[in-house]
């Protein structure tokens, strides 16, 4: 096992040392036996297997055999055409999917960045004693198994488990978590009276869903998995926020302290801005992640209730390990794929973009601002 | 560790602990804390009581720490009925061979890129920077198939290889190595070492630090990993502890909810990674803020 990936890179050639710079010579072999193993490894189950993944995409292979011989019946686009523009059962899945993976990210990663700020701010409070007790209690259930914490989350959010216990004791009746489809903004909706939805809404929509079932918001279901997820990732991205804190210059709080800064003026015009970089960071490592769902998927609701957990990669897990449709399932996280990369570049743009101006205008001008 | 020390304050600041609003502020900090210090760790803890609970008991109170009638009954069953002790030795097994093939082999990538001159390093050093964007979750299907086409399927091999080296790893390796004063190296190359004598015995031994945090993510990161477990073999005997424990879930148990067992299982796979926690836990936090270095 081991053994393979050490005895790879006796097997590339090597090229004997040239007689100059000896030592340059010896470090120019040296440095690829020292990454040859890592290539060998990211090569062969990271890059050579997108690859394959790609070409499976690409046919309609079933998982018997090889999907590399002549038999397997090559489709070309339409394992992504199904998925976008033909109406069938490939499309609304996908869509659905699509669907709930957006109500989480909408609701995890604004909610995760702020409560980690808010945690950082207040373990960063040099006031308070015990603080490394709580930074360690907040961080703990980030390095966590992800299938050990979801099995304590389906206990607490059963029928009659710990969370409807706790909102029974605020005179609330809890609702089945895993077994509601309802949307939680349908759900708000019908609070303020509108329990049938707008015949406009039911009788049409892009993409193969109804406008009404695109507002349906996250279902109550998919909330407990939104909650457990929120819980374990905050703490991370708190000591990312802690880490950037620290480095704010104490000098600068107290100068503007003097000043007669507020604490909230403070936070906006002087913490805010310095750990900018970071919010940044936070947000799109937030954005990739929370677009990965899966393990919690996985354990706790195989995308039920009425496909209301259903996420892209658990949907392109179990259309390939579960219905045998390997082409449509590699198709569907070719699609995922593209949409973390591009999520991550329009981010990196809309960061770059928001500080560019103020730079663009101070070179043109070439005089200070307040002169 | 700048995330470990506290400042000391300035005068200033000084000034401004003391009074009447201080102390309001003070409060308030603490009820916060302590509020979501409850949100935090109140789950581990019903989860504890609850695993040493009878079935009946854990249904009706929950939210209670505290067992009726305090039961070895869930335990006792994870080791009769369930494949447990297989699973913790596949886990074991796997975690062990993993941590040392990402410790040995990330460390031998990193210090080349970061000191060895070869021609390529630069574009190497970008491989391994787009590698680290691309999201594990959509490698499930492409890891299965080259796992198939290469006969690693269903066996222990396909569990570990795939996993023995990791951009990452390789990535911190690199930015420690680069930490380091080139002058001791630079000796032990005049005295004749090569570079791989001088590579292990003179930079790694100065390499501690770099390689705990990477040993604990790689523990870490192995021992909780669940995807790769779920693409790469079938066979119940290969099962992994998050394999298995997902497996008790989805009802393999038979009748009832079970949650004393389940909540027991979960919470003896939590276990090790807990201990480590804290007992290194400044290396844990190191481990998180290398992410903040990357970007």
């Amino acid at each position: 096992m081991a053994t393979e990936a050490l005895r790879a890179p006796a097997t590339t050639p090597v090229k004997p040392p040239r007689r100059r710079g000896g030592v340059r010579g010896n470090e120019n072999i040296a440095g690829w036996l020292f990454v040859a193993p890592v290539i060998v490894i990211l090569g062969l189950f990271l890059l050579l297997p997108i690859l394959m993944a790609l070409w499976v995409s690409l046919t309609d292979w079933n998982g018997q055999g090889s999907p590399f011989t002549g038999d397997v019946p090559f489709v070309g686009g339409d394992n992504y055409t199904r998925l976008f523009t033909e109406d069938g059962l490939d499309r609304r899945d996908f869509m659905t999917s699509i669907r709930n993976n957006m109500y989480y990210v909408g609701i995890v990663v604004p909610v995760q960045t702020a409560l980690a700020l808010g945690l950082a701010l207040v373990v960063n409070n040099r006031m308070l004693k015990g603080k490394g007790f709580f930074r360690s209690a907040f961080y703990f259930p980030s390095v966590t198994s992800s299938v050990a914490i979801s099995v304590v989350f389906l206990f607490l959010f059963a029928n009659s488990g710990a969370v409807n216990k706790l909102l029974a004791l605020l005179g609330i009746n809890g609702p089945e978590w895993f077994a509601d489809s309802r949307g939680v903004l349908h759900l708000l909706l019908g609070a303020v009276g509108v329990d049938n939805p707008p015949g406009a809404l039911t009788s049409g929509g892009p993409l193969g869903l109804t406008w009404w079932d695109w507002l349906s918001g996250p279902s109550v279901a998919m909330v407990s998995i939104i909650c457990l997820v929120i819980w374990t990732t905050s703490g991370t991205f708190m000591l990312m926020f802690l880490a950037a804190l620290q480095n704010v210059p104490v000098a600068l709080d107290e100068a503007s302290t003097l000043d007669g800064a507020s604490r909230w003026q403070r936070f906006r015009h002087v913490t805010l801005p310095l750990i900018k970089p970071t919010t940044f960071l936070v947000l799109t490592l937030g954005l990739i992640g929370s677009w990965q769902v899966f393990d919690q998927v996985y354990v706790m609701s195989q995308g039920d209730p009425a496909k209301t957990t259903l996420t892209p990669a658990y949907l392109s897990y179990r259309t390939a390990f579960r219905d045998f449709d390997y082409g449509s399932g590699a198709a569907i996280s070719f699609v995922l794929f593209l949409i973390i990369i591009l999520l991550t570049l329009l981010q990196r743009r809309v960061m770059a973009d928001r500080d560019e101006p103020r730079r663009a205008r101070w070179w043109r001008r070439r005089v200070p601002e307040r002169s | 560790m700048a995330v470990l020390t506290d400042r000391p304050a300035t005068p200033v600041a000084r000034r401004a602990d003391r009074g009447p609003r201080a102390r309001v502020n003070r409060i308030l900090g603490y009820a916060v804390l302590i509020a979501f210090g409850l949100i935090f760790l109140y789950p581990f803890v019903i989860q504890l009581g609850n695993s040493f609970k009878t079935e009946p008991d854990a249904a009706a109170n929950p939210l209670s720490p505290l067992p009726d009638s305090l039961t070895l009954a869930g335990f006792e069953r994870i080791f009769a009925g369930t494949n447990f002790p297989l699973w913790l030795g596949n886990s074991l097994l796997v975690t062990v061979l993993v941590t040392l093939g990402r410790v040995f082999f990330d460390s031998l990538a990193g210090y080349a890129l970061a000191r060895l001159r070869f021609r390529g390093r630069a574009g190497l050093f970008a491989a391994v920077i787009a590698v680290m964007a691309v999201p594990g979750v959509v490698l499930l299907i492409p890891k299965f198939l080259v796992l198939k086409q290469l006969g690693l399927y269903d066996s222990y091999a396909g569990l570990v290889v795939p996993l023995l080296a990791d951009a990452a790893g390789v990535f911190i390796m690199k930015q420690f190595f680069e930490s380091v004063p080139v002058s001791v190296e630079e000796a032990a190359r005049i005295d004749g070492a090569g570079v791989f004598r001088t590579f292990w015995s003179v930079v790694l031994p100065m390499a501690r630090p770099a390689l705990i945090t990477l040993t604990i993510l790689s523990f870490q990161g192995s021992w909780n990993e669940f995807p790769h477990s779920l693409v790469s073999v079938q066979d119940p005997d290969l099962f992994t502890l998050p394999r298995g424990l997902a497996d008790l879930v989805s009802g393999s148990l038979g009748k009832g909810t079970q949650y004393p067992l389940k909540l027991g299982a979960a919470l003896l796979a939590t276990i090790p990674v807990a201990v480590l926690f804290v007992i290194f836990q400044r290396y844990f936090v190191r481990g998180a803020n290398e992410g903040a270095d990357k970007g």
